[in-house]
Parts: structure tokens; sequence; C-alpha cells
């Protein structure tokens, strides 16, 4: 495993590649033969029911997970094992989570800062510059000097996407960013993932919002029972170019 | 009812009164059952005392206060002249001092230990843990006194302390331990997805969040470390409880000798558990 990842990826354009991987929590096996790649500028929605293992794939990307088979490519390195290259892997994906996990100990400027300032040896104000100008782009610039504790939650889970940003990553992965949210709040946010988008960011995520998915997304994945199911063109999706299991899942979530 | 609230003041603390005036109760009738309150715990202390005196009496003890003044200081010539009892005072607060520190530094270290990935780091750990807790303080000191210090040529004093710092410093182990985990598990995973290293995550970001878990029982373990340091009277260190020994072996004044030695402790630990109530109230303020 360990002896590939000094070979160059084929194909420079393919930021993640996922190659028959396996992952187990113990006995259960969680990831099935996993094969996917995602390339510069694809936006890549993963949907599918609760359990299928849409987390635990993605959380493999930068390593939160473990796989136990197979080999994932991120930018063109393997990420398994040796820390200090799964550091900088991690530094080229930004990830947002469900929770947005911010630190609540720190303002939400430090919160931007501090891996500009950590990882690329910024000076403090060079990092605040950075920060303000993600800040600014999710519209929050002026929350700068509160703490988590005092943002909406629509308002946080922006402060994470900046946080994300921060770091100029090349992919950035986002795990059910607006299932924590209060529906009035959700638009904020999948308004700036619109934008960013736009922007050409490579984006895999993680959502049940086929609203967004159908705006955004040019592939989408569905996950069953740790498998990829299907994995097609957004309008073949949703022209219902897919299997049976994909059809009940979608009638299910679309109707409310 | 009489929850222990940190901001309590002190009195009403040592009486077991809550302070706090129940949402219903007119003013009066909190005041008068504050009163009778503290009225019932004056006559259980009342009752003690009369005990005690009574008993002494009994046995004809030969009280003498008057002779204690020079068991703590004299003058002489103008001079300040330190007796046993502050000398040992300040030989306790020297034996707490310096393994409060080794013990929170071997609790550092064991607790990274226990949770590092490392097999040689988690076995260290918890054998030196599982010998701590599971051999009695005393022998473990004798261990220390007779079989380690001669081997690495350490006086009493130093056997003392270590002897403390090792004890002490497997439940600081568990508290530090115990804060860090407490910490949730998307702090670290924010911490890993943002790429910071180990050593970044843990300074910047689960330290600083684990800290105000871990200070209140730590600083309550190493007042009561003051407490445990008597026990280093018997290797004879020279500090408050074997001065205090030696003073009752010249002069027979066990009673009142033992009083003063437990008096001081009680000045000593609840002042200092009064500075830390305040520093921890200023701390949250801050916050
Ligand atoms: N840490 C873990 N230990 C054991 N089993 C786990 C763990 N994490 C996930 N699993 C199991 O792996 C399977 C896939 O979980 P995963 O969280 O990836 O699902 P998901 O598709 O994200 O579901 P949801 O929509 O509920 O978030 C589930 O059956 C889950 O119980
Ligand atoms: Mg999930």
């Amino acid at each position: 495993m360990s002896n590939t990842s000094a070979r160059p990826q084929p194909d420079p354009d393919t930021l993640i590649a996922f190659e028959g991987v396996g992952k187990w929590f113990d006995q259960f096996q969680a990831l099935k033969d996993i094969n996917l790649s995602v390339k510069q500028g694809a936006r890549v929605v993963v949907c599918g029911p609760s359990g299928s293992g849409k987390s635990t794939m993605i959380r493999c990307v930068n390593q939160l997970e473990n796989h136990q088979q197979g080999t994932i490519h991120v930018c063109g390195r393997e990420v398994y094992g040796n820390m200090k290259q799964l550091e900088q892997v991690r530094r080229e994906v930004g990830m947002v989570f469900q929770s947005f996990n911010l630190f609540p100990h720190m303002s939400i400027l430090q919160n931007v800062t501090l891996g500009p300032i950590r990882n690329s040896n910024l000076s403090r104000s060079e990092a605040d510059d950075i920060a303000l100008h993600y800040l600014e782009r999710v519209q929050i610039a002026d929350q700068a000097d509160k703490f988590p504790s005092q943002l909406s939650g629509g308002q946080q889970q922006r402060v994470a996407i900046a946080r994300a940003l921060a770091m100029k990553p090349r992919v950035m992965l986002f795990d059910e960013p607006t299932s924590a949210l209060d529906p009035e709040m959700i638009n904020e946010v999948l308004d700036v993932m619109t934008e960013l988008a736009d922007d050409g960011m490579t984006m895999m995520v993680v959502t049940h919002e086929m609203g967004f998915a159908r705006e955004v997304a040019d592939r989408v994945v569905f996950m069953d029972e740790g498998r990829i199911e299907e994995n097609c063109g957004k309008t073949e999706f949703f022209a219902g170019g897919r299997g049976e299991r994909a059809q009940a899942f979608l009638s299910k979530i679309l109707q409310h | 009812m009489t929850q222990i609230h940190p901001e309590m003041p002190l009195l009403a603390r040592l009486l077991g009164v809550d302070g706090v005036r129940h949402p219903k109760d007119p003013a009066s009738a909190h005041i008068a059952r504050s009163l009778w309150q503290v009225a019932q715990a004056i006559l259980l202390f009342g009752i003690l005392a009369w005990l005690i005196y009574a008993g002494a009496a009994a046995m004809e003890y030969r009280w003498q206060w008057y002779r204690v003044g020079p068991f703590f200081y004299r003058i002489i010539d103008g001079e300040f002249i330190p007796g046993p009892l502050i000398n040992g005072i300040l030989v306790t607060l020297q034996l707490a001092g310096i393994s409060s520190v080794l013990s929170i530094l071997i609790g550092a270290l064991t607790a990274i230990g226990r949770m590092s990935n490392s097999i040689a780091g988690r076995s260290i750990a918890t054998t030196y843990l599982e010998i701590i807790r599971n051999t009695p303080l005393l022998v473990q000191l004798f261990m220390f006194y007779f079989v380690l210090a001669p081997i690495f040529g350490i006086d009493r004093f130093w056997a003392g302390v270590l002897c403390l710092a090792a004890f002490e410093g497997s439940f600081a182990a568990e508290i530090i331990r115990g804060g860090i985990q407490a910490v949730e598990r998307g702090q670290y995973e924010a911490a890993d997805a943002t790429g910071l290293s180990k050593f970044d995550k843990y300074r910047y970001v689960i330290v600083p969040q684990a800290l105000p878990l871990i200070l209140p029982p730590l600083t309550g373990l190493l007042i009561s470390l003051i407490k445990h340091s008597a026990i280093v009277s018997v290797i004879a260190v020279s500090e408050l409880t074997t001065e205090g020994l030696n003073l009752i072996s010249d002069t027979y004044m066990a009673f009142e000798i033992w009083f003063i030695v437990a008096g001081m402790y009680l000045v000593l630990t609840t002042s200092l558990s009064i500075m830390v109530n305040i520093l921890e109230i200023k701390m949250n303020r801050a916050r």
C-alpha cells in the first residue's frame, strides 16, 4: 500500500480516488468495495438512507475514519498511515460538519485564523486578513469578535465554512451541513455553498436537500448498505434512470 | 436542601446553611430558620467541647495552654526565633509545594502515556497506576525510604517528596485524563480536519477546553496533599506532624499539641480552599 504513495496519480485532474475501499467497524462492514473518483471542479452529492455509510465514506477522505481495504488517493497522495503526509492532505481538504464543531473557547476570528497561523506560518495580521476575507464571503465578518455560542446555527455553520476555506483547500467536504439547522436557516447556508460551487470549488456533499442537488450537483451518488448503488449524472439521476432502491428513497424524501 | 455552592459565604458553608432564600419564604421566616440552624450547630459544637473537657477532667488531665507560646516562636533580645511548630509548617509547605509541582508533571505525563498509541507508553502508565493504587501509601513510603533512597542516595526529605508526588500523581493523572476525554469528539475531528499537528491540536483546541474541567478537582487534590504529607512523619522528615510528635515526647502535652497541629492544618487548607474559590469565581466572571 505505502509503496504506491509516491507514484503520481494517472490523472492529475482527479482530486479524490477511491479504489476498492472497504471499511469495518469491528465485525460490521460499513463500506463495501467503494470505487469513486471526484475530478477537479466536480460537485458530487451523496445521498442514501440512514446508516448506509455516507458519513463513513466522506470521512475516509481525510481519514477521520481509516479504511482497511483498497486505496484512497487525495490530490495525488495516498492517504494511509503516515501522519505527516496525512496532515498535508488534510490541509488540502476542508470539512464542514453537521454539528458545526466550532471551537467554543475562541472568537469567530480566532476560529478561522487558527489553521492558517499554525499550519502555514502566517503572521497574525496576514491570517486576520485572510479570515476576514472569507468571513465576508460568508457574510458574517461583522460578527468576527463574537464567540460561537453567541451566533445562530446558520451563522455558526457559515463560520465553519469560512474556517475550512481559510486553509485554501482544493476540495470541500460537507457532511449533512444543514440537517442540524432550523428550517429558516437552511437557505443561508445552502446559498453560501451554491456560491462556492459557482466559483468552481470541488465539492463532495452528503445531503438530503434534493433542491440543492438539482441546482448544484453534477453527479449524484446513491448509497445503500455500505455500497455505492448509483453514480450518475444529475439529469440522469433525476430523470429516473436509477434503480429501484434509489427510486424508493427519493420518493420518500421528496414527499416532505 | 443545603447545597454547597462556591459563592456561599464561608460561615454559611461551615454551618451548613445555604444562605439562599427559598422563593416562597417570607424574609422573617427565612431569618428565623437560619438563626435556628446556627443555634443548632453551636449547640452541637458546645456539647462536643464539653464532652472533651469533661473527659479530660475525669482523666485528671492537666491542661497547660499557657506553655504553648514558645512552641510557635520566641523573641530573644529582640530577635525572632521560630519554634518547632513554625519550622514544621514551613517544611510541610515546602514538601507539599514541591510534591504538587511534581505530581502535576507525573500526572500529565501518565495521562499522555495512557492516551497515546505507543504500547510502551500505555503499559508503563498503567503499571505505575496499578502499583500506586493497589498498595498502601505507608508501604510505598517505606519502599521509597528504605529501598530506593539508599540506592539513589536521596535523603529523607526527598524520599518523602518523591513518594507523595508519585502517590498524588496517580490521582492527578486520572483527573487530567478525565478532563481531556470529556472534550467532545467533534472538537478533535474539527482540529484534525483543519490539518493541525497533534501538538497544536492539544495545545490550542483540546487542553484549553479541558482545563476548566481539570483545575477544580486538581486544586482539591493539591490541598489534600497537604494533609497527606503528614504521613512522612513516619520517616522522620521534620514537618509539622513530626514536630508535634517531638514536642509531645518532650512535654507530655498531647492534648494541647494535637489540637494545635490539627488547627494549623485546618487553617492552612481552608485558607487555600477559600483562595481557590475566589480565584475560580474570578475566572468564571472573566469568561
Ligand atoms: N464509530 C462507529 N462504530 C461502530 N459503527 C459505526 C460507527 N460509525 C458508524 N457506524 C455504523 O456504520 C454504518 C454507517 O454509518 P454512517 O454514519 O456512515 O451512515 P450515514 O449514511 O452517514 O447515516 P446518517 O444518514 O444517519 O448520517 C451505520 O450502520 C453505523 O451504525
Ligand atoms: Mg451521516
